[in-house]
């Protein structure tokens, strides 16, 4: 019995994190459609951010924010073929994530805060990898910029991950009517 | 919304904001442009001049800049994302033009400073 409960619980696991990965793969795809052109580079509302904050708030274990958060950018990379910024928008999600993630454990801010936060880092982080890679420190120009539209997409993320918590129930993590 | 929340976005925004006025303070109308690649400085141009200057000649991965009435910006390239495309012509000192999936970066300067000299172009 107790092995068949494990299995059954990998199994959701799996199955959910699948589900994480699609829909804010969806939510990128999405997001690429309508470009944001006013020429600075990771100027976007950054929507598959909802799903990371869904997580953190729901699940909220670091192994399955950072698995999704990696398999998301990458498999994005892939398919658009943008390996070359691949580099920066895995350190920009990384650290964005582990900042929300760290947030949201000292309880400080709501969603709104927490996903403000995250938008601004994650700009933060992929501009200082940028400039660091392409040893331009001439990119801190767009800085104060992207500190504002990280921040109006994080509260946008926030707005909608929000409604989102209090409408999608928390996944349990067991399924009813186990038929075994 | 909690009251944290609150501070944590004015702050963001006072930082911003702040920034943006400082820089808009100290910059002034350059007179050269940098084209860097991959951090290595490539080439350097004055304003004054028109001119077209096409990075990568011959095959793919080429940048077309222009130089314009004392401005500077990207007519044509062929990376994916055609951001540096969509950038606005820039003629003030630090203005910036990149181009990540190139790792190419366009800057005003004031001057040719030493850290560049180049025989490639040069008055």
């Amino acid at each position: 019995m107790k092995e068949n409960e494990f299995k059954t619980k990998s199994a959701y696991n799996i199955s959910m994190y699948a589900i994480y990965v699609a829909l804010a793969f969806i939510l990128s795809y999405i997001e690429s459609l309508f470009p944001i052109s006013i020429g600075i580079p990771g100027v976007k509302p950054g929507f598959a951010n909802i799903v990371t904050v869904y997580i953190i708030y729901t699940s909220g274990r670091p192994s399955s924010l950072f698995g999704v958060t990696l398999l998301r950018t990458v498999l994005l990379a892939c398919t658009f073929g943008n390996i070359s910024t691949l580099l920066y928008s895995v350190c920009g999600g990384l650290l964005s994530a582990s900042v929300m993630h760290i947030l949201y454990k000292t309880n400080l801010f709501s969603v709104f805060g927490v996903s403000i936060a995250g938008g601004v880092t994650h700009n933060a982080g992929q501009l200082t990898v940028a400039a660091f890679i392409l040893d331009t420190k001439e990119l801190i120009y767009y800085f104060p910029v992207l500190l504002i539209t990280g921040m109006i997409a994080g509260f946008a993320v926030g707005y909608i991950a929000n409604i989102c918590i209090k409408r999608i129930s928390r996944p349990s993590g067991r399924i009813s009517n186990n038929n075994n | 919304m909690k009251r944290n929340d609150f501070i944590l976005a004015a702050v963001i925004i006072i930082i911003s904001v702040f920034s943006i006025f400082a820089m808009r303070f100290f910059s002034k109308e350059g007179d050269y442009v940098v084209i860097t690649v991959d951090g290595v400085a490539y080439a350097s141009f004055a304003l004054s001049d028109d001119r077209v200057i096409r990075i990568g000649e011959s095959g793919p991965d080429y940048n077309t800049i222009n130089i314009e009435d004392k401005k500077v910006y990207i007519s044509d390239a062929d990376c994916p994302d055609r951001i540096c495309v969509n950038h606005r012509p820039i003629s003030k000192t630090g203005e910036t033009i990149v181009c990540l999936p190139h790792r190419l970066s366009v800057t005003i300067k004031q001057s040719e400073t030493d850290d560049y000299s180049f025989d490639a172009v040069s008055e």
